[in-house]
């Protein structure tokens, strides 16, 4: 038996436990360390429920972390104490199976209660579709007074040279993206939310709004934001790749403000149709191509055009690429079934195709030295 | 001691043979729970449409809305000619589905459903349905699918929204080759 | 992990062990196959926290540090699979071969060549998974919850040589555990009732009952993956009529009786030390066994709660949010009787003592996470961001692998008839606790500030807690090295320990003598009182 001297060490124990059980009390009390309460009526009675089932949880540590540093200060084998033998109470036993036991009755309530308002999407006022792809959102506004064709994605705008710390990093860094959903102030919108390849989850904090986006089954949940804002998320369930850079950002605006940018944005969508029966010379091509590539294509195939091979592959010398111009199209516009090689066809309008593909074949060393026009994607499309 | 130990072994395998019967069952369990619950948003199977039992509620109107979307990097289009109609409970309606095959092969499609909010799922029936079978479209060919469902007059009062998904998978690659062989008579 | 000799001189036809590697590659005997699980997990543990390591350094500053996106995922998922399945459960499994046997009063394990196949399975199965990371295409990427159909659609070429080595692990949990369960239930010492039987085997009997509810059930889910790869069926093809969700029940079912695999062995091993340096009988030992029995009951019926936002009907998402509160009850019955263990005791703190009060704290700090979790409109703001990351931190790292530390530096003196060097296992202690709490603590906040889980980059409002958790982790790394240290140098030159190293010890396995022989019990102790509860 190695004896040794009251060790200096476990003095500190209790001190180092303390500051522990300090801090843990610090998170009710930090606002930086804490849950943001959030905006709607739901995400606040979140905060309020976390924030109960916090001091429970901190009441219940001080009183027994409490005997058992007291028992450690005082019931040591050094200060000369001699053990006591017994090892039941059959009334303490039962008062400590039951105390907890109401606690969590009494905490049942208030959950049940905030959880069954959550389920009520009853009576929405607008419906709009969140959709889930490797790795970006789609939005689409479904009720019955929009444009059923009008649809956009939303993707990271942070750009590469940022998270390769060669340039300054921005406030919202990694929480922006090029088009926000948005959404008008004091509705119930309620959010089918769905996914076309792997599961995700679209989480927007500020609303305690968190659902997994499924392929092939709809989930839905509702909000009414009541302050106009932008409220930032994050994708929240592992989906491949660029899990990390596909967040949720979600602008919030008065009813009117959000009609004029409805109705601008519907127009402007017509707009973009309208020039696929335009031609294009190279150098617009080019200008168009590389900004579609930044934000569709350079995540998986990369800015230089390399890839990660085998799973992404490079496009750099690739034969499609280079070789067959509406085989190229084709893949661009059919993409590959099973990979993360999605069908671009229902996703871009022909002329960014045509300006992506053109770019694709005349960069990284690719020189093809053809033009691309939207006609021809409309060609290939129609299956000529 | 040795018999017991026997005894004791032949019992722990069986707890394992069992937990692996177990797990084969929980497949079609788990189909049976969503079926029972809803649990996964799938709307039934064909349901019989008799005009002589089914009161319409012309009191009130349900807007059903109808989402369409190409699933797995699906190569064609999917579409519906209503983006949502407004129903009386009772009343059959049709609509038509038009799906599209944009390659250059032959592709069979299969529609999944899903309906929110879950709980009109018992409400909500189809006297017909594309979702019912797999279609298989030729290179460039468009169809028109059309459904038939009836709102149940019983659906719950503050149900004044019904969204019905469908998502259309390219399932080529999980059919037989006979199916494809036979180009396009199914469906 | 001990040269031990048989200096008794055994009457029947046993003998020492074989020289070389022979004695480990074909041995039946529980001690060295107890000692090669040991360090095959102490291992794993190293190569696990190697994989930690890359992904905290990943995470040091905001923006791509070492890793592309792609490989971060496989640490994290590596990560994972290899603590889980290679570190923790056959460390485990590694102390119920020492414990077992001779604290009932056994000779050996009931199954011992059977013995040696589960182990020797088992560095097979993590070669391969290790192996997977320099295949073309990289190794599994889709986090050891492995969803479908990440894990299948879209998955890398090499998960079916994951899908093998879980197969593989599985095959090895079963029959390690239908092992323990035939020496507990029929080679217990005469006069020995099964509610006499010292904590630690019974929470051991009670967890290789779940391995084998459960194993059959992980093994059922990963063969439906190989089917959806390779064979074209759609259990989780939504496309084929299957459904994505069920993967997730499925392998909850699995996952979450998994998760109280490896806490309560931990609870047992936390039985023996507290009344061992408190001097004094465990508080409540009947509550103790029916709490951990219906912690294990529970744990069948709460899975749903890893999915509250899957989407599940409101009347699930109530019964598992009141399923799982109810595991607090049982969960709090312990803590409190260990607490009652050391009041009015006669305590000293020697370092698997210390090991042993820092579990019962930090794992208690993990169940409170673990309450607000199950508040499942809270989950929703909680649920995959690092708030869930620091709960089952808590709960794994001064949870299971504290009372691993602990279990060591409390039978070494035994296993080994040597002493480890008291001040270095304080130092140890000191080490590992602050910096386990570096590590996890501050992830609670990045978490509750809104950072999602398994990502390799994020927003700049999350450096400082990611700086100081990179920090903790190295330094628990580093302090990880010491323990090795310690007890290399316990088993080549520790000072000689007495057959019943510590004062307060009672049980069989102290009466054995020191160094301990090569067999031990070949005829069945006398069980007294005063060794046993009662």
């Amino acid at each position: 038996m190695s004896v040794n001297k009251p060790c200096k060490g476990i003095r500190r124990l209790p001190f180092a436990l303390g500051a522990l059980l300090v801090l843990w009390s610090g998170v009710a009390l930090a606002d930086e360390l804490n849950m943001r309460p959030g905006v709607t009526t739901i995400s606040q009675s979140i905060f309020e429920l976390h924030t109960i089932v916090l001091w429970i949880c901190v009441v219940i540590g001080i009183i027994v972390f409490g005997a058992m540093f007291w028992s450690i200060i005082h019931h040591r084998k050094s200060s000369g104490h001699k053990p006591a033998q017994f090892h039941e109470n059959t009334r303490l036993e039962i008062l400590w199976t039951i105390v907890p036991t109401v606690i969590l009755i009494v905490m049942a309530f208030p959950s049940t209660k905030t959880l069954v308002q959550m389920y009520d999407t009853s009576s929405p006022d607008m419906i709009v579709e969140v959709r889930g792809y490797q790795w970006k959102w789609q939005y689409k506004y479904l009720d019955e007074n929009r444009n059923p064709a009008f649809s956009f994605f939303s993707i990271l705008s942070t750009p590469i040279e940022e998270r390769h710390n060669e340039v300054p990093k921005g406030e919202h860094y990694l929480l922006e993206v090029d088009e926000p959903l948005r959404i008008p102030v004091n509705k119930k919108v309620q959010f089918l939310v769905t996914s076309e390849d792997v599961i995700h989850s679209w989480w927007v904090p500020d609303f305690g709004l968190k659902r997994d986006a499924i392929p092939g089954t709809m989930n839905d949940i509702w909000a009414i934001v009541p302050t106009p804002g932008v409220y930032r998320g994050q994708c929240t369930e592992l989906c491949g790749k660029d899990h990390g850079f596909m967040p949720v950002v979600v602008q919030a605006m008065e009813q009117d403000d959000f009609d004029a940018w409805y109705a601008e944005r519907v127009e402007a969508q017509k707009e973009r149709a309208a020039l696929e029966s335009m031609s294009f010379t190279a150098d617009e091509l080019m200008t168009q191509g590389e900004a579609v590539y930044t934000k569709y294509c350079a995540s998986c195939h990369q800015a230089n055009g390399q890839g990660v091979p085998p799973v992404f592959p490079a496009l750099a010398g690739s034969p499609i690429a280079t070789g067959d111009r509406d085989e190229h199209i084709a893949r661009v516009v059919d993409g590959v079934a099973g990979t993360a090689m999605q069908a671009f066809g229902s996703q871009l309008s022909k002329a960014e195709l045509a300006a992506v593909v053109h770019f694709e074949r005349h960069s990284w060393g690719n020189n093809a030295g053809d033009l691309t026009q939207p006609v021809d994607v409309a060609n290939v499309m129609a299956g000529n | 001691m040795e018999a017991a130990q026997r005894k004791t072994i032949r019992n722990l395998l069986l707890i394992v043979v069992g937990m692996v019967g177990f797990v084969c069952a929980m497949v079609p369990l788990y189909g049976l729970l969503c079926d029972i619950t809803g649990l996964n948003g799938k709307t039934k199977g064909l349901y019989t449409y008799d005009p002589a039992s089914e009161a319409v509620d012309k009191s009130r109107t349900v807007f059903v809305n109808f989402v369409t979307n190409t699933n797995g990097g699906m190569a064609g289009r999917f579409w519906t000619e209503d983006g949502g109609l407004k129903v009386h409970p009772g009343q059959p309606h049709t609509v038509n589905f038009y799906v599209t095959n944009t390659s250059d092969h032959v592709v069979v499609t299969q529609a999944v459903p899903s309906l929110v909010p879950g709980l009109a799922i018992d409400y909500f029936h189809k006297t017909e349905c594309f979702c019912f079978e797999q279609q298989v479209l030729q290179p460039g060919e468009t169809r028109e699918m059309p459904m038939r469902f009836i709102v149940d007059a019983k659906l719950p009062q503050n149900m004044t929204s019904l969204s019905l998904s469908y998502a259309m998978f390219d399932v080529t690659e999980l059919v037989d080759a006979s199916v494809l062989a036979s180009g396009g008579n199914k469906g | 992990m001990s040269e031990v000799v048989d200096s008794h001189g055994h009457d029947d036809h046993d003998h020492g062990p074989d020289k070389g590697l022979a004695r480990w590659l074909f041995t039946t005997n529980h001690k060295d196959i107890g000692t090669l699980y040991l360090w095959f997990s102490f291992a794993m543990f190293l190569i696990g926290g190697v994989l930690a390591l890359g992904i905290r350094a990943e995470l040091f500053e905001p923006g791509r540090q070492f890793f592309e996106p792609e490989f971060f995922n496989q640490l994290t998922t590596n990560h994972g699979l290899i603590m889980v399945f290679g570190a923790i459960m056959p460390a485990f499994v590694g102390l119920a071969n020492w414990l077992v046997p001779m604290m009932i009063g056994a000779p050996d394990m009931a199954l011992p060549r059977m013995n040696n196949l589960s182990f020797w399975i088992l560095p097979f199965a993590f070669g391969m998974i290790i192996s997977t990371l320099f295949m073309e295409g990289g190794g599994p990427n889709f986090g050891w919850t492995f969803y479908a159909p990440l894990s299948t659609t879209y998955a890398p070429p090499s998960t079916t040589y994951f899908i093998f080595a879980v197969h593989m692990m599985g095959a090895s949990s079963i029959m390690g555990s239908i092992n323990i369960i035939a020496t507990i239930l029929n080679m217990r010492a005469p006069g020995m009732t099964l509610m006499q039987m010292p904590l630690f085997v019974w929470t051991w009997l009670i967890t290789a009952y779940l391995l084998l509810a459960v194993m059959p059930v992980l093994a059922g889910v990963v063969t439906m993956m190989l089917f959806d790869i390779h064979f074209g069926t759609s259990f989780f093809n939504a496309a084929g009529g299957g459904d994505p969700v069920m993967f997730q029940h499925i392998f909850w079912f699995f996952g979450h009786p998994e998760v109280y695999i490896m806490i309560l062995p931990a609870f047992g091993v936390v039985s023996q030390i507290i009344p061992t340096f408190a001097r004094k009988p465990l508080f409540g030992y009947d509550s103790m066994v029916y709490a951990v029995a219906s912690i294990a009951f529970l744990s069948f019926i709460v899975w749903a709660h890893h999915m509250f936002t899957v989407g599940l009907p409101l009347a699930g998402q109530l019964f598992f949010m009141y399923a799982t509160m109810l595991i607090a009850i049982p969960t709090g019955v312990k803590v409190f009787n260990w607490t009652a263990t050391m009041w009015k005791g006669a305590m000293t703190f020697e370092t698997p003592m210390l090991f042993a009060i820092a579990f019962v704290i930090l794992f208690t700090i993990g169940g409170f996470s673990g309450l607000m979790l199950a508040i499942t409109p809270a989950d929703y703001q909680y649920q995959e961001t690092y708030f869930v990351v620091a709960h089952f931190h808590y709960v794994l790292v001064p949870g299971a692998a504290f009372s691993i530390i602990a279990a060591v530096y409390y039978w070494l003196p035994k296993w080994c008839g040597r002493m480890y060097d008291e001040r270095l296992g304080k130092l140890h202690f000191w080490l590992s606790f602050i910096a386990v709490n570096v590590t996890f603590f501050p992830q609670h906040f990045s978490g509750l500030a809104g950072m999602p889980r398994r990502i390799p980059d994020y927003a700049v409002q999350f450096a400082d807690f990611n700086m100081m958790s990179s920090i903790g982790a190295f330094a628990f790394g580093l302090s990880q090295v010491l323990f090795l240290y310690i007890v290399v140098q316990a088993i080549r030159a520790g000072k000689p320990a007495p057959a019943r190293a510590w004062e307060g010890a009672h049980g069989l396995e102290w009466t054995l003598p020191s160094p301990l022989p090569y067999h031990t019990f070949t005829h069945p102790p006398k069980v007294t009182a005063a060794e046993m509860h009662s």
